[in-house]
C-alpha cells in the first residue's frame, strides 16, 4: 500500500497561531506562533515570523536582529581527516590556559556575525591542548562548545511526549514533580483510549488532562473535576488540538459532588428573564447540566487524579462515579497519602488488583567504547496507585475480606500454557 | 465485548478475566453451556456469565467466590498464554507515549510474538488507526491473528507472516511509529525507514543486550535518524504491610518518675504499630533497553 501524496504536507506546516515547542538540545519550551511578537528562549530574543509556512521539525538559526534563517542541511563534520590526536591525558595540565582566545575575543568573533560551526573552529586552532586530546576527549569537547554556541532551534508539534518532558524540566513545580514515564504509566494503567468517558482531577497546569485528550483522539468525553474557581488548562492550549477536541471535554466544580451523589443537585433553569448577565450564568448552567448528565450514571470508564491535594478523600469521593470493572490511578508525590488510599480501599471493599508503584528511569550514552549510563539521573518521579473496580458487595458486612494469599515468591517467566492460573509478574 | 471497547454485559464468545484473589487471574472464553474449574469451584458460564455484569461477583460451585473483568490489554498481558517472552506493562506505557502513539495511528511492529504489546497499541489507535505486525513464525503468526479475530480487533490489524529483515513490514510510506523486538534490529532499520511516512515518524527497538543497543544505534545514525536516545525504565512495587516492632527495655529509668503501676508486669510486651511499605524480596532488575529515534522528513 503506497502512501496517498495528497496535499499532506498542509498539516505539518507552521501557522500563525499555532502552538509550538521550540527546542535546542534538552530544553524545550512551548510558546504561540505570533507574527511580530519577541519571544525569549535561552537567553536569546527573536521573532518567530519566519517559521510561518516552514515545515514543523525544522531547523532555523538566529541571525542579529532576533530573525529565524532556516538551517542548510547539517554537512557532517570532515570524519575523512585523520585528525591528529593524542593517547591519554597524563601529560596535559588543566591549568585553565589553554585556550587563547578571551571571552572578549569571542564576543568580538559573535558581533563579526560568525556561526556557531565556525566559532568552534577558531576555539579549536586557538586552543594549545586540542591536539593532545584523544579522540574521544576532542569529540567531547566538540559536543560541549556546540551546546555553548550553536545559535539554532528547532520547531516542533506539540505532543504529550514533547510536553510532559519540557514541563518535567523547566517547571516540575507546577505538575507536582510528575515525571513523564510516570504520566505514561498512569495513562495505560488507567486504559486511556478513545470512545470512553474519563474522570480527571488534576493540578498538574492541565498536561494530565491534555495527555489524556490527546489519548483519546477527540472521541467520547472528558469530564476535569476541578476544585476551587475555576478549570485551569492552560497546559492543553499548549497541545494545539484541533478545535472540535474542545467539544469532548466538561467541566464539574467537586464543590458540587456531595449534591450530586446524593440526588439533591438541581441544574434546572430558574428565572426564564434573559438578561446579558445571567446568559453568562446560563451558559455555566448548562454545562454544569450537562456534565450532572454524564455524572449521574455513576458509570465512567477511569479515572485519572494527579494534584497537590490530599488524594483520599479526592478518590474516595470520585470512585463512586466509576463503573464495575473499570481502573483508576491516583498520582502523588509522596508515598504515604497512597498508602492511606490503599487502606482505605482495602476496609471499604469494591476494588482488586490494588497496587502502589514507582518506576525507576535511567538513560544510556551509546558510543563505540563509551557506552555506559549517563551520569545523572531522576530521583524519583512520583508515586502512583492504581486498581480496578468491582460490583459493591453488599452481602458482606464492611471489613471481612478474603485473607490476603502470600505473594509468590518467585515470578513466572516460563511458558504457563493456556487456561493456567497467572500470577502476576511485576513489571 | 472488544479489547478496544468497554461494554457492560458478558456475552457468549466474549473474553473474559476471571479474578481469582491477590493478583491471580485467568482469561476464559464464555461459551454456552461451558464450565470453568476454579480452586474455588466451578463457572457455569450460561447461568453465571452469561448476562451478568462484568465487574459481578460469582460464586463458584464450592462456595468461593471471585469477580469477573472486563478485559483490557493490561489484564490480557499479565493472563495470556505465554509462546515467547512477552513486553510488560511498564514498558510498554512508555512505548506508547514515546512513540506518540493516538487514535489514527498507523504503525508497524515485528516481532509479534505472544501479541502483548499488538493490543495495548490497538488499544491506542482504535478507532481509525492500522497495526501492521510482522511475524516470521508461522505457527505464532496464526496463534495471533486467530487472537484478534477473538478479541473484535482483527479490523484494525494485518499480520504478516515473513521475516522483516529480509522481505520488510509489507507495506512502504505509511507508518507514524515503527517497533521492533527483534534480534537483530540493525538489519531491519532500513526497511523501518522505508515503512515509515517520508514526512518523519518515530521509532523504537527493544534489545536486551547492550551489544544489540550498540549495533542499533550506529545502524540508526548511519541511516539518517536523529533524536537516539536509549533508555531503560524498571517497576518498583511497594507492598502495604502493618509491621509491628517492638520497643527495648532499658529496665527501670531511676531519673524518670515513677509510673503509677509500680508492679513492673510484661515489661517487654510494648511495641510499635506502623503502616508501611516493604520492597518485595525479589524485583525484575531488567527487562530490556528500549531505544527511541526520529525520522526525519526524506
Amino acid at each position: 500500500i503506497m502512501a496517498d501524496n495528497g496535499d499532506e504536507d498542509c498539516q505539518y506546516r507552521i501557522k500563525e497561531g499555532d502552538y509550538v515547542v521550540l527546542k535546542r538540545g534538552d530544553i524545550y519550551k512551548a510558546v504561540q506562533i505570533q507574527s511580530r511578537k519577541k519571544v525569549v528562549f535561552e537567553k536569546q530574543w527573536f521573532f518567530l515570523d519566519n517559521a510561518v509556512g516552514q515545515l514543523y521539525s525544522s531547523t532555523f538559526e538566529i541571525v542579529s536582529g532576533g530573525i529565524l534563517q532556516p538551517q542548510k542541511p547539517k554537512n557532517l563534520e570532515s570524519s575523512s581527516d585523520a585528525k591528529e590526536a593524542g593517547t591519554d591525558n597524563r601529560n596535559i595540565v588543566d591549568d585553565g590556559k589553554s585556550q587563547k582566545l578571551t571571552r572578549d575575543d569571542i564576543e568580538t568573533l559573535k558581533e563579526q556575525g560568525l556561526k556557531g560551526q565556525e566559532i568552534i573552529k577558531q576555539l579549536i586552532e586557538n586552543s594549545s591542548t586540542f591536539r593532545d586530546k584523544t579522540e574521544y576527549a576532542q569529540d567531547k569537547y566538540i559536543k560541549k562548545k556546540k551546546k555553548k554556541y550553536e545559535n539554532s532551534v528547532t520547531i516542533l508539534k506539540p505532543s504529550c511526549r514533547i510536553l510532559a518532558m519540557m514541563y518535567h524540566g523547566r517547571e516540575p513545580g507546577k505538575i507536582c514533580h510528575l515525571r513523564y514515564d510516570t504520566l505514561a504509566q498512569m495513562l495505560t494503567l488507567a486504559n486511556i483510549h478513545a470512545g470512553s468517558k474519563v474522570l480527571v482531577f488534576e493540578t498538574c497546569a492541565g498536561l494530565v488532562l491534555g495527555s489524556v485528550m490527546e489519548r483519546m483522539g477527540g472521541y467520547g468525553s472528558v469530564i476535569q473535576m476541578y476544585p476551587g474557581g475555576g478549570p485551569v488548562r492552560a497546559g492543553v492550549e499548549s497541545f494545539g488540538f484541533p478545535s472540535h477536541f474542545h467539544d469532548m471535554l466538561h467541566e464539574f466544580p467537586i464543590c458540587h459532588v456531595n449534591a450530586l451523589l446524593a440526588g439533591t443537585l438541581d441544574t434546572t433553569a430558574k428565572d426564564p428573564s434573559a438578561q446579558e448577565k445571567k446568559m453568562k450564568l446560563d451558559e455555566k448552567r448548562k454545562k454544569l447540566a450537562a456534565a450532572t448528565v454524564l455524572l449521574e450514571g455513576r458509570n465512567a470508564d477511569g479515572l485519572v487524579i494527579a494534584s497537590r491535594f490530599q488524594p483520599c478523600p479526592v478518590l474516595m469521593g470520585l470512585i463512586k462515579f466509576l463503573a464495575p470493572s473499570r481502573p483508576f490511578v491516583v498520582y502523588s508525590q509522596y508515598k504515604e497519602p497512597l498508602i492511606e488510599c490503599y487502606t482505605k480501599l482495602k476496609e471499604q471493599g469494591g476494588t482488586v488488583s490494588l497496587r502502589l508503584t514507582d518506576t525507576w528511569l535511567r538513560h544510556y550514552q551509546v558510543l563505540p567504547n563509551r557506552t555506559h549510563p549517563v551520569l545523572l539521573m531522576s530521583g524519583g518521579g512520583g508515586y502512583l496507585l492504581s486498581g480496578t473496580t468491582v460490583a459493591a458487595d453488599r452481602s458482606k458486612p464492611a471489613g471481612s475480606q478474603r485473607a490476603e494469599e502470600p505473594a509468590p515468591k518467585r515470578l513466572k517467566m516460563t511458558d504457563t500454557g493456556s487456561g493456567c492460573v497467572s500470577s502476576v509478574c511485576f513489571m | 465485548m472488544s479489547f478496544v471497547e468497554y461494554s457492560d454485559l458478558i456475552q457468549d464468545g466474549d473474553v473474559a478475566i476471571i479474578y481469582l484473589g491477590h493478583d491471580s487471574m485467568m482469561p476464559v472464553k464464555v461459551q454456552q453451556g461451558a464450565q470453568t474449574q476454579t480452586r474455588y469451584g466451578a463457572i457455569r458460564h450460561s447461568t453465571d456469565l452469561i448476562g451478568q455484569r462484568y465487574g459481578s461477583k460469582v460464586t463458584c460451585s464450592k462456595g468461593g467466590w471471585v469477580h469477573v473483568l472486563h478485559p483490557t490489554p493490561e489484564l490480557w498481558t499479565i493472563t495470556l498464554p505465554h509462546r515467547t517472552q512477552i513486553l510488560y506493562t511498564t514498558d510498554i506505557a512508555t512505548i506508547t507515549m514515546m512513540l506518540e502513539l493516538k487514535p489514527g495511528s498507523i504503525v508497524c511492529e515485528s516481532g509479534t510474538g505472544s501479541g502483548s504489546l499488538s493490543h495495548a497499541i490497538l488499544r491506542t489507535i482504535a478507532p481509525t488507526g492500522h497495526l501492521h505486525t510482522v511475524e516470521f513464525h508461522q505457527q505464532r503468526a496464526e496463534k495471533v491473528a486467530e487472537e484478534f479475530r477473538e478479541h473484535h480487533v482483527d479490523h484494525l490489524v494485518t499480520v504478516r507472516n515473513q521475516d522483516v529483515c529480509k522481505d520488510g513490514f509489507g507495506v512502504t510510506g505509511v507508518a507514524d511509529a515503527v517497533f521492533l523486538d527483534i534480534p537483530s534490529p540493525w538489519e531491519a532499520v532500513g526497511h523501518a525507514k522505508t515503512t515509515m511516512k517520508k514526512q518523519g515518524g518515530r521509532l523504537c527497538s527493544f534489545s536486551p543486550c547492550i551489544e544489540q543497543v550498540q549495533r542499533t544505534c550506529e545502524a540508526l545514525a548511519d541511516q539518517g535518524f536523529e533524536e537516539i536516545s536509549t533508555l531503560e525504565v524498571l517497576l518498583r512495587v511497594h507492598d502495604v504491610r502493618t509491621v509491628s516492632l517492638p520497643l527495648p527495655d532499658f529496665g527501670p529509668d531511676p531519673s524518670a518518675p515513677a509510673p503509677p503501676d509500680a508492679d513492673s508486669k510484661a515489661p517487654n510486651s510494648a511495641s510499635v504499630t506502623i503502616k508501611t511499605t516493604t520492597p518485595p524480596r525479589e524485583i525484575p532488575g531488567h527487562t530490556g533497553y528500549l531505544t527511541f529515534a526520529t525520522k526525519p522528513r526524506t
